[in-house]
This record gives structure tokens, C-alpha cells and sequence, in this order.
């Protein structure tokens, strides 16, 4: 992997081996520094337990002035590994005895390593600590470290009272036995536990690097890569491409976020392509109508005038009437046009469902003729008018008729147009507000919401995958958010996300494909059941069911022409999806599906290649 | 102004012009026919018309320049508008702009004759108006206007803001007066929604000749006038309170206010 100074990873790893870099280097200079003061002061102890040794063992001798034995005993215990000098000096500084006999004889100054304990306060001490008697030194400034450690012989009875009579009773001390030993191996010791150290903090550094190399992978880049490839899908204008984040990190929530602001901008760009669209045709209806218009008023005015004047000619009056219908029909195409572009803004009125299925038939009757397609009409006469918008509904019907006009295309068929009135459960319109887990944790989330209401959330698991599913909280709507990927008619298993328990009732399986069911409380409202197969949009809500069943106009647009194919059966609302190829903008089933939602109505489509499509709308009373 | 004739016809289209012209002269009306503005700016100069029937869309200018000419030089002739470009917008913009019909393409002989009829009867009333030396005492012609607080869609119809946004819309007693005796109205039923411009109600006179009236606001109607089915006279005695004809909940008051005239301005 190369580094590369700009990513967030390896600016981390920098920081952060920085980091262990100090920490380590201070702890490792404390405790190394610790270390060898322990190691000096043992070393230092065990110096002088030798001194001290040598005096004891050497005070006999010396007694006895027996010199030769004192060198003796120096000699040997000098040849020890570690002891650097061994050696006596007299009060004057004259050294007697030393492993180095060279030394033998010569004046030692005062100012010396050996005596500059004592005589720096040119005083003669009595007793000297430890501490004072010892030092660290280096001889050469490249050799290792040396410690020095004196030890005064002083004065006492036998000396003055023994044969030879070397000593006064006055003389307090009557000479220094001085040993240097070499630190040698404390150093070596020292300098192997830094080395240890440095070695430590690098391992840990690499370790360190490794593991956050893997983090800021998994953590960063991944979801960020996602983003990027996210917002370039966007810039290049594909407005539904999801992330689908299961994360409930930082960046999780920025994708989450970014999911819903590209799906605001798919629908605003959805209705900003059909208010343009509905302008254009606008333009287009205005151009066709003015230009249609002047010809048929010389039609029409003359027409009628030459009826005016035939009236005592039943055979020539009949004829002209003929034409004035005739005339007075187009009339009514060209208003059903203009009328058509008015609808940009809506309006909200009393929809005669019967009376604008005519009115977009009118507009179609050629070219259902031209076509040979045989149209049957089963209207119900006594239908109530129902609140909506009649240019809208009307757009819905002559989209459905053209439609299935295209879908029979060459051939001889039959479009079927049949109005009922039907009580329909509340499915499809009740709306779920609050809904809980078996145990009571809330599934409701306002943070993803669809269709503008909050969404339930549920934890959903996949072969492969694990991720959240949000329902849609209208009974019998199938908005569902899926978080992650799912086969074709694969189970989904469904979990509260708060506690993990599992939403399904294995005892119940679904009355359309037989797949597990998973229940959801609405509190104070019974249970909401559903199927848990992708795919399968079977739900019940029993209290709901029971409590309020509506009336509702039935549309069915029926036609025996090619038929749908069933994996496009689910994307047919789609904005933008279209099977025309380059025939159509996609747009057409998507607006109509909008339509019919704005008047809280339900489109359902029921297909089968090469039988025919069935358009059914419900609208509420 | 020594001559005198009874309609101006301006359209680009000759097959109109002569159509109308036909028409016109079936019904024993004489007729000029002119292919744009300025044509009929110097007709007018040389003859007196009861009635002038403009088009809208025209190469030079428009119907609705026509209607700023015709204001500004004080001409009295009243001016029906004709379109193919037949909007609710353009209905109300020509009635706006003082424009006494709108009749729109294509229509029928027996639709132009009740227009063109009614169109010369607002000459008439108008004449009669400002000509302050005729005798008004017992005079049929002479009209009612609208309260100050009312606006009115042209000649048209009346709308007036009750409380609870409810607006009452009734029709100008100008526009009953241009018609003959009234044999029957056509509604339309509570509940409907009507638009600014659109065709509210039909009233058809004893010569059996029928006018569309144009509704001044867009809206949804609660209630129709019971009374003036039952009692046609009260539509004439008292069009403004009791003649009224539907209650509305308006759809875009404030937008459509603008395009009516303010009957303050009008005393």
C-alpha cells in the first residue's frame, strides 16, 4: 500500500504513532533511568560489603604489619571480575597497596576522585554515609562508567598500641581503602532494555498501523466510497441509486440523510418534469386549439347556417346536421385538450367518474376506432360524484386507455371499462402512528420517514446480509424502505432493533404464499400481520378491518393485449421506468400513480404476458 | 360619421369574416369585414356601428390592443370578442378589458346571433346613458348598477364577499337588460365547481335565442338561489340582493380579484 500524506488513515496513523512514540519514550526513560539506579545501588551495596570485607579481613595483618599478606589477600581479591582498582593510600595520599603495583608509591592529590569527599570541607570527617563515600566516574571520557567507593581506616586502640608502632594515638584516620568497580554491565544492561524498548514501541507502532489501517478502512473509507459513488451517480443524474446504510455511525447518518435527500430531489425533480411536461403540452394543446378552431368555426358556422336555411329539406337537413354534430364533437375534442392543459393547477371539485370516462373517450374514440379495438363499457349509472380533481382523473383514464391501445397494438382487441361502487376495508388509507415490539420497545422512526410519515423499523436479516427494513406506515401501502439487498422470494427475518426479539410468529403462516408471518403491536389497536416473503405485499389489521369499511368507486381498465412481464410488474410505477423503449418517458403510470394517491385512492395492476393487463383504481367516497 | 352600419367584424381569416358577414346579413344586419386593426381604425373613423366583433390573435395587434384603442378614443360601440385560443384567461381578460361578450371559436349561427343581439342592445343602453337629453322617466332601457362594495366580471356577472369567505355571485342587471324577456335559467347544481371565465349559468329568452353567463370567480358552490327559479322576476327587479344566484367557497379569491372591476369605479 502506498501512503498517501491526504487520506485520513494514514494522517491517523502518523498522529497516533506520534503519540505512542512520546508516551513509550517517556515511560521507557523513566523506567530505564529507575532500572539503573536500582542496579547502581545494588552494585554500590555490594562495593562496599567488599570494603568493608577487605578491611575486616586485612585488619589482622596490619596489626601484625604484615604487609606482604595484606597485598596478598588485595591481590586476590582484585583479580574478581568487575573490580577495576583496588588500593590502600596513607594519610599523606601515598598509595601502599594496589592490584595495580605500578600505582605502589605514588602521591594521590587531595583533590582527587578518592579524596575529595573528605577533604572538600578541609576538615577531617569522622563518619561518612554510603552515599558520600561513593561516586561515578569515567575515566576516559570513552571508557565505560566506573564506581569509586572509599572506605577511611580510622584510628583505634590496637593500632596505636601495636608492636610496630606506626601510629599516634592522635591521627584519627590513618588511610582510604578505595575500590573502583566498573558499570560495565549495568550500562550494558541499561542500554539492552532502551534497545528492548525502541524495538517494543515500533512493533507497537506497526501494530498500531495495521490495526488502523483496517479500521479507518472498514470505519472511513468503505461508507465514504459509498458517498463518492453515491454523489457522482447523482451528478450524473441517476436520482435512485440508494446507499441503503445500516450504520447507526456518523457516516451512517450521513448516508441515511443523503438517501433522503436524493429521494426529496427524485420527487421534486418527478414533479418539476411534469409541471414542464403539462407546460408543454399546454403550449402544444393552445397551438392545436387555435389552430384547429379558425377552419371548424367556416365549418361550423356555415354548416348551421345551411341548416338554418334547409329546413323545409328533411334530406339535406339531416345530412347538415350530420355535420354540425360532427363539427360540434371536435369542438369538444379541442375543448377536452385545452382543458387537458389547464390542469397544472389543480382543482378540487366533484369528480362524475362516468361522465369523464366519456369525456377521455371522446379524445380516443379515432383512435380506438382506427385500431379496430372493440371498447365495452360497463358503467354503473347510479355512481355518487366523488371528491377530486376531473381533468386529473380524466388524465389517469386516457393514459390507462392509451395505454392498453398500445399494448394491443396491431391486432384486434378488446379494452374493457367497467365502474362500480364496492366497500373496501380500511386498506391502503389507516394510518399506523405508534407501534411496539412483543416486549414494548417503540419501532416507530422519525428520522426515516416515507411518504412524509414516520416509517416503522424493524431489524432484517438476509442470507448474507443484516440491515433495517422500514415498513410503511399506511395499512396495506408497500413504500417499505429496504436496507439492504434481498433475493427474490427470499424470508426475511425480522427483529425489534432495540432488543433483538424476533417479530415473527412461527404458528401463522400467510394466506397468499404460505411464508412465515411477522406481527407488530399497535398499541391499544390490535396487531398488524404481515407476510415476511420479499416480494409478497400481504397484510391485516384485524381492528382496523373491522372498524370501518368506506365506499369506494372501482375503476377497471381491462385489455387482452401483450401483458406485463412479472419482474416488471413491481417497477411499473416507477418514475422514468418504461418498457416502450423510445417511445415513452417513463413518466406516465408514475404521474398517474401520484394522481391517485393526492386523491387517497389505490391503483393495483394484475398482468400475464400475452393475456392482457387490468388496471384497477379505487377512489375513495 | 354620416353613414352608418351595424357591425364591424375584424379577423384575420377571411372564411370567418365572410361567414360572419353572412350571418349577419341573414338576420338583417349590415356589415363591414376589415383583416386587422388599423383597417378598422379608419372604419371607424368614417362610419357609426352598433356592435364590433374582434379576434383576439391577429398579425399587427391584438383584440385586446383593439380594446385599449377603443377606450381611449372614447368609442361607445360595445365589442365582442372572438377566439380560437378559447381559455377561461382570455374570456376574462376580454371582459376586463371592456370587452361586452366573448364568444368562442368555433360557434354556431344561432350562438353568434344571440351574441350579436346582445351585443347591439348594450349599444343601445349605453346611448341611452349618455345621452343626458332623452327623457328617462319612462324609459325601459336605462339600468341599475352595481352596489359600490360588489366587483363585477365586465358587463357580466357580480360577485360579493360574505362573511365566513363565503362569496354570493349574482348577475348585472346590465346584462339582464340586454336580453329580451326571460323564459328560462339553466344552474347548475350545488356542490359543482365553477371557474373564473367558464360558463355559470345559461339564461334563455322567449325568442328562444340563449346566453352563456361567464361566473366571475373560480369556486366551489354550497347553495343556489331557490327563489329566482321559482320567481324569474325577482332575477330582474332585484338583481343585486335577492336576484342572487350562487353562494361560493372561492377557490383563489385574492388572485381573482384582480381581474375584476371594483364597482366603486363605476359611479
Amino acid at each position: 500500500m502506498l501512503l498517501k500524506f491526504h487520506r485520513i488513515g494514514t494522517k491517523l496513523i502518523i498522529i497516533v504513532s506520534f503519540t505512542v512514540i512520546t508516551i513509550l519514550g517517556v515511560f521507557t526513560y523513566f523506567s530505564i533511568k529507575s532500572q539503573s539506579e536500582n542496579l547502581i545501588t545494588e552494585v554500590e551495596r555490594h562495593a562496599n560489603q567488599l570494603s568493608e570485607t577487605i578491611r575486616h579481613s586485612t585488619r589482622f595483618d596490619m596489626l601484625a604489619n604484615r604487609r606482604e599478606h595484606v597485598h596478598n589477600i588485595i591481590n586476590t581479591i582484585g583479580e574478581e571480575k568487575g573490580i577495576n582498582n583496588l588500593r590502600v593510600l596513607n594519610k599523606e595520599g601515598e598509595i601502599i597497596y594496589s592490584i595495580h603495583p605500578k600505582e605502589i608509591g605514588e602521591m594521590v592529590d587531595k583533590n582527587a576522585e578518592s579524596c575529595y569527599a573528605c577533604h572538600a570541607e578541609n576538615e577531617p570527617l569522622q563518619k561518612l554515609s554510603i552515599e558520600e563515600r561513593t561516586r561515578i566516574f569515567k575515566l576516559h571520557p570513552d571508557s565505560a562508567r566506573t564506581l569509586g567507593i572509599i572506605n577511611p581506616i580510622y584510628n583505634e586502640p590496637s593500632c596505636w598500641e601495636a608492636d610496630c608502632h606506626a601510629h599516634y594515638k592522635s591521627q584519627t584516620v590513618l588511610g582510604v581503602l578505595d575500590i573502583s568497580v566498573s558499570l560495565a554491565d549495568v550500562d550494558a544492561v541499561a542500554s539492552e532494555n532502551s534497545r528492548n524498548m525502541i524495538l517494543y514501541t515500533l512493533l507497537a507502532i506497526i501494530i498500531i498501523a495495521i490495526i488502523l489501517r483496517f479500521a479507518v478502512n472498514y470505519l472511513i473509507r468503505k461508507p465514504v466510497g459509498k458517498l463518492v459513488k453515491a454523489t457522482n451517480y447523482v451528478a450524473i443524474g441517476n436520482l435512485n441509486h440508494r446507499i441503503d446504510s445500516a450504520r447507526k455511525d456518523e457516516l451512517g447518518r450521513l448516508a441515511n440523510s443523503f438517501d433522503n435527500m436524493t429521494k426529496k430531489l427524485s420527487e421534486m425533480r418527478l414533479q418539476l418534469v411534469q409541471s414542464d411536461k403539462l407546460a408543454s403540452m399546454g403550449k402544444l394543446a393552445a397551438g392545436v386549439a387555435h389552430e384547429i378552431n379558425n377552419p371548424l368555426t367556416g365549418v361550423l358556422t356555415y354548416s348551421s347556417f345551411l341548416l338554418k336555411r334547409a329546413q323545409d329539406n328533411p334530406e339535406m337537413k339531416s345530412d347538415l346536421e350530420v355535420i354540425v354534430r360532427e363539427t360540434k364533437r371536435s369542438r369538444e375534442i379541442v375543448k377536452g385538450l385545452l382543458d387537458f392543459a389547464r390542469q397544472s393547477t389543480p382543482r378540487r371539485g366533484k369528480v362524475n367518474i362516468n361522465e369523464t370516462i366519456e369525456n377521455a373517450l371522446i379524445i380516443l374514440k379515432n383512435q380506438i376506432k382506427f385500431k379496430h379495438i372493440h371498447l365495452t363499457k360497463n358503467l354503473r349509472k347510479d355512481l355518487p360524484e366523488i371528491p377530486g380533481d376531473s381533468n386529473q382523473i380524466q388524465q389517469v383514464i386516457l393514459n390507462l386507455v392509451v395505454n392498453s391501445i398500445d399494448a394491443i397494438g396491431e391486432q384486434d382487441g378488446n379494452i374493457t371499462i367497467t365502474t362500480n361502487e364496492i366497500r373496501l376495508s380500511p386498506y391502503g388509507v389507516a394510518k399506523i402512528t405508534t407501534a411496539t415490539c412483543p416486549k414494548g420497545h417503540d419501532l416507530m422512526d422519525t428520522d426515516h420517514r416515507i411518504d412524509g410519515s414516520p416509517s416503522i423499523r424493524m431489524k432484517a436479516k438476509s442470507k448474507n446480509n443484516e440491515g433495517f427494513v422500514y415498513l410503511d406506515p399506511v395499512y396495506g401501502n408497500h413504500h417499505h424502505f429496504y436496507g439492504i439487498e434481498f433475493d427474490k422470494d427470499e424470508i426475511i427475518k425480522l427483529h425489534c432493533p432495540h432488543c433483538g426479539v424476533t417479530l415473527i410468529d412461527d404458528n401463522e403462516t400467510g394466506p397468499d404464499c404460505g411464508a412465515p408471518v411477522y406481527n407488530i403491536i399497535i398499541p391499544n389497536q390490535g396487531t398488524l400481520k404481515g407476510c415476511t416473503k420479499f416480494g409478497c405485499g400481504w397484510q391485516q389489521w384485524d381492528f382496523v378491518d373491522k372498524s370501518g369499511e368506506k365506499n369506494f368507486t372501482e375503476i377497471t381498465i381491462k385489455d387482452n393485449g401483450c401483458g406485463i412481464n412479472k419482474e416488471d410488474l413491481d417497477k411499473i410505477f416507477d418514475p422514468f421506468f418504461s418498457t416502450k423503449g423510445q417511445k415513452g418517458t417513463g413518466l406516465g403510470l408514475s404521474v398517474i400513480w401520484g394522481i391517485i394517491d393526492n386523491h387517497k385512492g389505490k391503483i393495483t395492476v394484475d398482468s400475464e404476458i400475452g393475456k392482457g393487463t387490468s388496471f384497477t383504481i379505487h377512489l375513495p367516497e | 360619421m354620416n353613414e352608418s352600419r351595424d357591425i364591424l367584424i375584424i379577423d384575420d381569416e377571411e372564411v370567418i369574416l365572410d361567414a360572419i358577414k353572412k350571418i349577419a346579413l341573414f338576420e338583417g344586419y349590415s356589415s363591414d369585414i376589415c383583416l386587422n386593426v388599423s383597417e378598422a381604425e379608419s372604419y371607424l373613423q368614417q362610419k357609426k356601428y352598433s356592435l364590433i366583433i374582434c379576434d383576439i390573435m391577429m398579425p399587427d395587434k391584438d383584440g385586446f390592443e383593439f380594446l385599449k384603442i377603443v377606450q381611449q378614443k372614447r368609442i361607445s360601440t360595445p365589442v365582442v370578442i372572438t377566439t380560437g385560443f378559447s381559455t377561461l384567461e382570455n374570456a376574462v381578460k376580454s371582459l376586463y378589458d371592456g370587452a361586452v361578450g366573448f364568444i368562442p371559436k368555433p360557434f354556431t349561427v344561432e350562438e353568434l346571433v344571440s351574441i350579436i343581439r346582445r351585443g347591439i342592445e348594450y349599444g343601445k343602453i349605453f346611448s341611452n346613458k349618455y345621452d343626458l337629453n332623452i327623457d328617462n322617466t319612462q324609459d325601459l332601457l336605462s339600468y341599475v348598477p352595481c352596489p359600490p362594495k360588489y366587483y363585477r366580471l365586465g358587463c357580466d356577472s357580480w360577485m360579493n364577499i360574505e362573511k365566513d369567505g363565503i362569496c354570493s355571485i349574482g348577475v348585472c342587471d346590465l346584462f339582464i337588460k340586454s336580453i329580451g324577456t326571460l323564459k328560462e335559467f339553466e344552474l347548475l347544481n350545488r356542490e359543482q365547481t365553477i371557474y373564473q371565465g367558464g360558463t355559470s349559468a345559461k339564461i334563455i329568452e322567449n325568442s328562444d335565442h340563449s346566453h352563456q353567463l361567464l361566473s366571475p370567480l373560480s369556486g366551489k358552490i354550497i347553495e343556489v338561489n331557490e327563489h329566482i327559479i321559482t320567481d324569474k322576476i325577482l332575477l330582474e327587479k332585484d338583481p343585486y340582493f335577492q336576484g342572487w344566484i350562487y353562494k361560493i367557497i372561492p377557490d383563489n379569491l385574492e388572485y381573482e380579484l384582480n381581474n375584476l372591476t371594483p364597482c366603486s369605479t363605476d359611479i
